[in-house]
């Protein structure tokens, strides 16, 4: 049995305190801060320009902020800031520890190499040195993420877009990540296909225990993959919650906003 | 006895800010106690407010003020004024909730619909089905739907699956929103068996049913949410 005693009292994966960003004289993200628990998901909100994407950026350390700070407590059990982290310690986060996932999946992936390249490569950055156990972890996370291990040998660039996002999201996790970033992760789907590959999320993320920060415009994601949403507005948070409760009850006049443009299903 | 749910004063009013502000208010004062082996059936008239009431209890809805206090391994939490990790853990391990409608993700089959709370809480898969089974067995859905996922199915049988997933849980405390309402007089009888189980388990239940019949049959007592009604 899952002792979720024993989960109630464990300690946050990363803390965000006090970040801020600005560019020139725009404040693209202002003071916001919160914790994130192992095995926790949680969505960033709102329209484009809001901020979400920026401090995605910040908080997987991609981006150093102009004010505030992250800490993230590594596998040793230790928090550390991710602005004091040496070259090694951040590129073992990178390759191990983290993944990200990207809207358009020719970011996260060699587009040239082979499927089974592209997931095999985050092993061997880990040391994973023998080819035949490689491949069929490869071939295992590719059928996990229900691609046809038959095209294994094929490079990315001849996959449909859901093939491509999916394989993205194998090369991510075959590392046992902890804490995975997502930055609209179905916003090129066709709806059909975002179905799939959110069902496929969503039961990966409970199995493997994962932490997730997403960041969408889609509410309807939200809902789905979310146990949390922070909503964002020129930079600021504006209102933090339970998904359901946000979202069946939201109180800020943009939030309202967000919820009441919803077309019915 | 020690209330399982031990509501204060709660209070719940919606300003929305797209018609200009206007205030709406919900209910105000409201409080009542359950225990456990004891099924509570709100009554009063559509509008009055029982649904808001129920999502208070589970936390979809957020009060004003007041306190919703639930027994949750062996302390009293005040719901009303918890942090969302409280609110998960709650709901994991305390309080089901059996909505008006089924909200299931698009592509799971029927029978993983409803064994997913068990799965969650750590049961293995192969167990937490064949309690789903059973369930789906005893409130008349064909075997051969079992693995279909219900969004195509009909509004009774989704509603079944919907009762199936709410029921299986063994949670101290159950709140049921109209369990009965697009069922016919079979399906009917068996939840009004299944509550009467959950009540010799010794789970406290807050219930809204319309149908005189089934109330009657299930209510231990009746809170009137007329007298909660807000002040406009």
């Amino acid at each position: 049995m899952v002792d979720h005693a024993a989960l109630e009292n464990d300690q946050p994966l990363l803390v965000a305190t006090s970040l801020s960003k600005s560019f020139g004289r725009i404040a693209a993200c202002r003071d916001v801060s919160f914790a994130l628990y192992p095995g926790e998901v949680v969505a960033i909100v709102g329209e484009s320009g809001s901020g979400k994407s920026t401090l995605l950026q910040l908080l997987s350390g991609q981006l150093a902020a102009s004010g505030g700070h992250v800490s993230y407590r590594m596998r040793d059990g230790v928090a550390r800031d991710l602005a004091t982290l040496g070259e090694a310690e951040r590129r073992f986060l990178y390759r191990t520890d983290w993944g990200f996932v990207h809207q358009d999946p020719a970011q996260g992936l060699r587009m040239a190499v082979s499927a089974g390249a592209n997931v095999g490569e985050r092993l061997m950055a880990v040391g994973w040195n023998h080819y035949g156990r490689i491949r069929e972890t490869a071939s295992d996370w590719l059928t996990r993420v229900e691609i046809d291990t038959a095209r294994i040998d094929d490079a990315p660039r001849t996959y449909s877009g859901g093939m491509r996002q999916r394989l993205q999201i194998a090369r991510n996790l075959v590392t046992e990540p902890r804490l995975v970033f997502m930055d609209e992760p179905t916003g090129g789907l066709d709806v059909s296909v975002q179905a799939r590959l959110l069902d496929l999320l969503r039961s990966l993320v409970a199995e493997l225990h994962l932490a997730v920060i997403i960041v969408t415009h889609d509410l309807a994601v939200a809902r789905l993959l979310s146990h949390r949403v922070m909503v964002m507005k020129g930079g600021r948070v504006i209102e933090t919650g339970l998904t359901d409760q946000v979202l069946d009850d939201p109180r800020e006049p943009y939030t309202q906003l967000l919820v009441s443009s919803i077309l019915p299903p | 006895m020690t209330a399982m749910i031990d509501v204060t004063d709660a209070n719940k009013t919606f300003t929305m800010h797209l018609q200009g502000g206007i205030e709406l208010p919900v209910v105000s004062g409201v409080s009542f106690q359950v225990n456990a082996s004891e099924c509570v059936v709100l009554s009063g008239p559509s509008g009055a407010g029982k649904s808001s009431i129920l999502k208070m209890i589970f936390g979809n809805y957020r009060c004003d003020s007041g306190r919703i206090g639930i027994r949750h391994r062996g302390a009293l939490i005040d719901l009303a004024s918890a942090e969302p990790r409280q609110v998960l853990n709650v709901r994991r391990a305390t309080i089901g909730y059996v909505s008006q409608f089924l909200r299931a993700v698009p592509r799971v089959a029927t029978i993983d619909v409803v064994a997913e709370p068990l799965i969650v809480n750590g049961m293995p898969r192969a167990d937490a089905q064949a309690r789903a089974g059973d369930l789906l067995h005893r409130l008349n859905i064909p075997e051969r739907l079992w693995q279909l996922p219900p969004a195509t199915f009909s509004g009774g049988e989704q509603q079944r699956v919907n009762i199936a997933r709410g029921f299986i849980s063994d949670l101290p405390i159950l709140l049921l929103d109209e369990p009965t309402a697009s069922l016919d007089a079979a399906n009917r009888a068996v939840v009004v068996e299944l509550v009467a189980e959950k009540k010799r388990q010794g789970v406290a239940m807050v219930a809204i049913v319309h149908d005189d019949e089934i109330r009657h049959l299930i209510a231990d007592r009746i809170v009137d949410v007329t007298s909660f009604a807000a002040a406009a």
